[in-house]
Formats: C-alpha cells, sequence, structure tokens
C-alpha cells in the first residue's frame, strides 16, 4: 500500500502528527490527561530515560496529545520538530536559555511584542544575557551590533504592532556571517501567510495563543526547529557539542546531526524550567489548526476591505499596513508575504487622545481586549496596556505613538465592522 | 570517535574491544544519526557501536566511496584500524549492499548481517540520477516523499515531537552540503544501481542474515528483496509496517528485531 505521496497544506493542518486512534477508532485526537506513562519493563523504563527508545515518560517532558501539536507545527512550519510550551513567552525563554547562559549576547528587533521586549530587556540582563535592539530595517544596524559573544538574532516576521516586516533573508545572511542562528516571531503571520524557514530563519517560534488556536480560548506556545543551523560548524554552542553533565555526558550534535538543539531544549529547558503546554490545551490549538488556512483566508479578506475603509477616512491620519503603498514595508511585503501581511495593525486618529477613548468605547462589534488573532475583532491601545512599560523613545523606536489605536480584524462579516469602526470614528469626532 | 578519516559515533559509551562489535552503515544522504536510538541502545546493553559516516559524509573525510565494492573495503579497512576481528554488520539500503559485499569478501570478519531497507538489483531510475545532479533539493524531496509512509508515525527517532519528514529532510540536505567537492547524492545513487554483485556476494555469505524490510517501502519494497532472500542460506525475514526510512520510523520495531537476532 503506498504511502502519502506530498501532502499539502491544508491536508497536513488536518493529518499531520496524528491517525485514527488505534485502540478505540478515535477519528479526533484524543487527549490524553495522564500525567505519566507505564513502562513495559525495568529495561523499558530506563531505555526511556536515557534516550535509547522514543516513548512518553512524564507529561511535562513529552505527552501523546502534545506530540500530535508538536509534530503539526513542524509539518506547516516545514520544520525538523517541535516543542509545545505553556505560553509564547515561555517558547522564546525555551530558545534563549538553551542556546545561551549569562555573559551571552542578543541582537533584536526594536519592533517586538512588549512581553519579548520585557523579557529581553530586563528581566534575560539580570540573568548576564544583554541585548542590543537594532530597528528591523536597520541593515547595517544588524551588522554593526554583532559582538564577539553575540549567540542569537531575534525578530518577528512583522513587527508588532507597526507592522514592519523583517528581510529574513537578509538578516539570517548576517546572523549565519556571524556564526549564529536567526530566530522568528511568527505568531502574526502564522505558517500560511510565510514560512520563515524557506526564507533563511532557523528557529521559529508561535504563541499559538493567537492565529494557531484562533479562538482566544487557550494561552500556548510552540517553538519550531527548522534543522538546519550547523552548531558545530558555528563553534559558538558548547552547550550542543560538548558534553552535558547534566543529561548522561550526551553531546547532542553528535546524537543527532540536526537535531541537537531540540534535544537539549526537550532534555534540559522542559525538563528544568518546566514550562510545558497541558494536553487540554494542545487539543484546542489542535482544533483551531485544522481550519488555519480557512480562517487566516478570511481574516486577510476582511482586513483588506478595513484597511481602505480606514485608509480613505478623513478622521484617521495613518494606517500602517503593508498593503498601502505608503507603508515603508509595502515592497518587502509583497515580496516575502504575497498572501497578506496580517491582520493586526495599527492606525492613528486624528486627533488628542481623548477622542481616542471615545473611538474605543464607541466600538460595539471589535472588543476591547489583549489579545490578537481571535476569530472575533478586537481592538486595543497599546500605548497604555500592551506596552505600557516602555519609555516614550522606545515607543516611538517600535513606531506607537500616544494615539496609535491597534486591531485584530477577526472573521465577522466586513460590512458590519465597517459599520462598527464608522460610527465609532463618529463618536470619536464629536468628542473633539 | 575518528578512526583515520572515519567518524564513528559510539553510542554513549567508549569504544571497548572486550564487548563484541556492531558496525552501522547508513544509506544515501544519511550519517549515523539514522541509528540514533538503535546504536545507543545496543551500546548501553553490552555491545561495542560504531555508527560510522561513510567517507566524504558529515564528519568523516575522504573521498565518498564510488561503488559498493569500495564502500566494502573501507569497512574491512575500520575493522583492520580498530583491531575488531569480527562484527555483526547492520546496514540500510545503499548500506545495505555494503554490508552484503563486506560479508562476502571477508566472511570470517562478520558474525553476523543485518540487510534493513534493501533490494537487488536496487536500480535507481535515470529521471532520479539526473535529478541528484541538475536539481539535489527537489530530488531530496522526491526521495524523502516515497522514503515514508505515513503522516503520523508512533514517537519515532529524535522522540516525540518529531517530525520525520522534516527531519530526514534536513539531514539529506545537511549530508548534501557536506561534501563540497562530490556530489555525495548522486556518487551513493549510481553505487547502487550500478552494483550487480548482490546475488553471488550473498551465496559467499557465510554468517546468518536478518532481512529488516517495511510493508509500505516505495524505495526497496520487500519483493524487491525475495532475489537475496532466496539465496541466503541462513535468513530471518522480519516485515514492519513502516516505509523504507525504518529506522526512524519504525524505531523500536527495528530495535526489537536486532536484539531478537544480535546475540551479544
Amino acid at each position: 500500500m503506498p504511502g502519502y505521496s506530498d501532502p499539502g497544506f491544508d491536508t497536513l493542518a488536518l493529518h499531520a502528527g496524528a491517525a485514527p486512534d488505534p485502540t478505540t477508532g478515535a477519528r479526533a485526537v484524543p487527549i490524553h490527561l495522564s500525567t505519566s506513562f507505564v513502562f513495559e519493563s525495568s529495561d523499558q523504563a530506563a531505555a526511556l530515560f536515557n534516550l535509547e527508545r522514543a516513548g512518553h515518560v512524564y507529561s511535562r517532558i513529552s505527552n501523546p496529545t502534545t506530540a500530535v501539536l508538536e509534530q503539526r507545527i513542524s509539518a506547516l512550519e516545514g520544520g525538523i520538530g517541535a516543542i509545545a510550551t505553556a505560553s509564547g513567552q515561555a517558547a522564546l525563554h525555551l530558545a534563549v536559555s538553551t542556546l545561551m547562559g549569562a555573559g551571552s549576547h542578543i541582537v533584536a528587533s526594536t519592533a517586538l511584542y512588549g512581553g519579548s521586549q520585557n523579557l529581553l530587556h530586563y528581566t534575560m540582563r539580570r540573568f548576564g544575557i544583554e541585548t542590543t535592539f537594532v530597528k528591523p530595517g536597520d541593515i547595517d544596524g544588524w551588522k554593526a551590533a554583532v559582538r564577539p559573544n553575540t549567540k542569537l538574532f531575534f525578530g518577528e516576521t512583522v513587527g508588532n504592532p507597526g507592522l514592519d516586516v523583517l528581510d529574513i533573508p537578509t538578516v539570517s545572511q548576517i546572523a549565519h556571517e556571524a556564526g549564529v542562528p536567526l530566530l522568528v516571531d511568527s505568531t502574526l503571520t502564522s505558517p500560511w501567510l510565510i514560512k520563515p524557514f524557506d526564507h533563511g530563519a532557523d528557529l521559529v517560534y508561535h504563541s499559538a495563543t493567537k492565529f494557531l488556536s484562533g479562538h482566544g480560548t487557550v494561552i500556548g506556545g510552540v517553538l519550531v526547529d527548522g534543522g538546519s543551523f550547523d552548531w558545530e560548524r558555528s563553534g559558538k554552542f558548547t552547550e550542543l557539542t560538548q558534553a552535558y553533565e547534566g543529561f548522561h555526558n550526551m553531546v547532542f550534535s553528535e546524537e543527532s546531526t540536526v537535531g541537537a538543539f531540540l534535544l537539549r531544549a526537550r532534555r534540559e529547558g522542559l525538563r528544568d524550567f518546566g514550562a510545558c503546554l497541558s494536553p487540554h490545551s494542545a487539543w484546542l490549538i489542535l482544533q483551531g489548526m485544522e481550519t488555519l488556512s480557512l480562517r487566516m483566508e478570511r481574516h486577510m479578506a476582511n482586513t483588506a476591505k478595513v484597511v481602505e475603509f480606514l485608509a480613505s477616512h478623513p478622521l484617521v491620519s495613518r494606517v500602517g499596513h503593508p498593503l498601502l503603498e505608503s507603508h515603508p514595508s509595502h515592497a518587502l511585503a509583497q515580496k516575502l508575504l504575497p498572501r497578506g501581511a496580517g491582520s493586526v495593525f495599527s492606525f492613528d486618529i486624528a486627533g488628542h487622545r481623548a477622542q481616542g477613548k471615545a473611538f474605543i468605547e464607541a466600538l460595539k462589534v471589535f472588543s476591547h481586549l489583549a489579545n490578537v488573532g481571535d476569530a472575533k475583532s478586537l481592538v486595543i491601545h497599546p500605548a497604555s496596556t500592551t506596552h505600557y512599560r516602555m519609555s516614550d523613545e522606545a515607543l516611538a523606536q517600535a513606531g506607537i505613538g500616544p494615539g496609535t489605536i491597534r486591531l485584530s480584524v477577526g472573521l465577522e462579516d466586513p460590512a458590519d465592522l465597517i459599520d462598527d469602526l464608522k460610527k465609532a470614528l463618529k463618536a470619536a469626532e464629536k468628542a473633539a | 570517535m575518528k578512526i583515520g578519516d572515519i567518524y564513528a559515533y559510539t553510542g554513549g559509551k567508549d569504544f571497548d574491544l572486550a564487548k563484541p562489535t556492531v558496525v552501522f552503515i547508513h544509506g544515501v544522504l544519511n550519517d549515523h544519526s539514522v541509528w540514533i536510538l538503535q546504536s545507543r541502545y545496543l551500546a548501553h546493553h553490552g555491545w561495542n557501536v560504531l555508527a560510522i559516516d561513510l567517507p566524504g559524509h558529515c564528519k568523516s573525510g575522504g573521498k565518498p566511496p564510488a561503488s559498493v565494492q569500495e564502500a566494502s573495503e573501507a569497512i574491512i579497512a575500520l575493522l583492520d584500524a580498530t583491531g575488531v576481528q569480527q562484527a555483526a554488520l547492520v546496514g540500510h539500503s545503499f548500506g545495505s549492499l555494503i554490508a552484503l559485499e563486506t560479508a562476502a569478501r571477508a566472511p570470517d570478519r562478520v558474525s553476523q548481517l543485518v540487510l534493513v531497507g534493501t533490494a537487488f538489483p536496487m536500480h535507481v531510475s535515470p529521471a532520479l540520477l539526473e535529478s541528484s545532479v541538475s536539481a539535489p533539493m527537489k530530488a531530496i524531496d522526491m526521495v524523502n516523499t516515497f522514503s515514508h509512509s505515513t503522516l503520523a508515525p508512533p514517537p519515532s527517532a529524535l522522540g516525540p515531537g518529531t517530525w520525520l519528514y522534516g527531519g530526514s529532510r534536513a539531514l539529506m540536505r545537511r549530508v548534501l552540503a557536506s561534501n563540497t567537492q562530490d556530489n555525495v547524492f548522486f556518487t551513493g545513487f549510481k553505487a547502487c544501481d550500478s552494483y550487480e554483485g548482490g546475488e553471488a556476494a550473498m551465496e559467499k555469505v557465510q554468517c546468518p542474515t536478518l532481512f529488516v524490510l517495511g510493508s509500505q517501502d516505495q524505495m526497496t519494497p520487500p519483493k524487491a528483496a525475495q532475489s537475496l532472500v532466496s539465496k541466503a542460506k541462513n535468513a530471518k525475514v522480519v516485515k514492519l509496517p513502516a516505509g523504507h526510512s525504518l529506522m526512524t520510523e519504525a524505531p523500536d520495531g527495528v530495535l526489537q528485531a536486532l536484539k531478537g537476532f544480535l546475540k551479544a
């Protein structure tokens, strides 16, 4: 019986990593809410612990339901494997902590989610890891920021919330010349819009809370390894290329030519930091991923209509979406993101802060909350919420003004979304 | 460890001549790491393990073998250099032909022979041979698709959360890139395609032989191994519900077959 032949994106989104349950015949992925898995024998137990056999031991390290999610996102991204984490933040932390310790250095984009900026600028610094922030389009800046102890380049596919498109081919080339990998946060684009590995990225992570799950019901993350970075050739990653006393003196790059990072991230990072994903959460994310392409297509169609409406409204002074030729990343987005640059974007109301407040409070269909990538349309004021810890200077560097409004365009009827925005803009006008 | 130009993974244990030796030989565009689970298990259960990178592949220097015969000479040279008088040979695909030829050329040096995902003749289509040179990335994708049988394997090599298609593709790309002088993709396929001595070699083999075949293998389907099975004097056949990449798609099945056959 022949196997599958070159399955496409939608087939992988539904089938990668899961077949009908051989015991019960269940077609949906079963939720394995079990902390632990019975050993067949003492010999098998020892072999599982020593990485001589593959299988599940304890759900902090791996779980059958979570493993389906890990395989599925790997399939969609074109990676070799993944690790599901308790959140997107946990995925970022797992990547950083696997690759480096105190005395290391990261070069990161300025256009980051506020939480990522916090982690790198404040928290990791406390643990001895420094970060230099560079504007994503400042190619010379990426080069100039490299130090002898640099271990990682990091950026978002489209920066939050200005939607500066990261020039992954160029930035990854600079990273590789410096002997370090490029980690990309692809949360706002999902693999339906861009597969960063195809453009030179080495590691990708998502806050699966957003478009992957897609329904605003679950917190989770996934960290995917492209298997392309040669840790031995780089010579900078003794964590992966020399014997690790903390796990049977294993030399991860010897055990696996392409999977050393994943091995250490799971065997050390999940084991010791413990930010694993609940199997129930994994199941919810899997449910969302089954319809990822359908949802993303509608997100993009609705976004195009909303962007067109806002761009022509007299009370709107700026719309920050690469669909518009005025956006600095327009050309790059056409090249790297031909299906669209996402449905999360910002715009500025031509007015004072009170008008922005009036706008948000008048919205009925858009919900005012701190999330993006939901099936429902969402709105927030970044300067007072997601990015409130950032200084005005850092805010400006990230392209955020005091009157900036961020939208996450959902799947409602586009006419209703535009009607809601129209009425709210009217309310803002009256508040002048 | 490095023996001359040849790199060999020892399964996480030190090389130890006091133990019986098993040599793992990979196929085209693979390296030692496809045997990660089986080699590590055996190394921790009484065996002296040498999972090699073939010459000119990844961590091994030298020229990639242009023929099965040339590769078997490298295996015999490896046994000589390490002082191993006799070893069990486990080979996959191209590696199975190398193991077979070695067992025929030096029957006193081979205690057991394991042929995983094997066939004879092991012809490669002219189109694929040509693509391995003109469009190697496309050819890698083609081989990758035909080497696996399921989108939902059980926990596989590298453990849960591994996507076999992605891992296999990344490894093939890495192995190809590891040699900038010679195209090890074409060289390996050409060596398989031009090997004519399979049946004659099988007749010369003196040791017990285990065939581990994938019932859903599209590259070397079980029926393609029958000419060898029929010539083997002391053969055992194990069929696993897997594709061509048995070691990674059905690592436990391959391990159980090895455990049942290899007697330390």
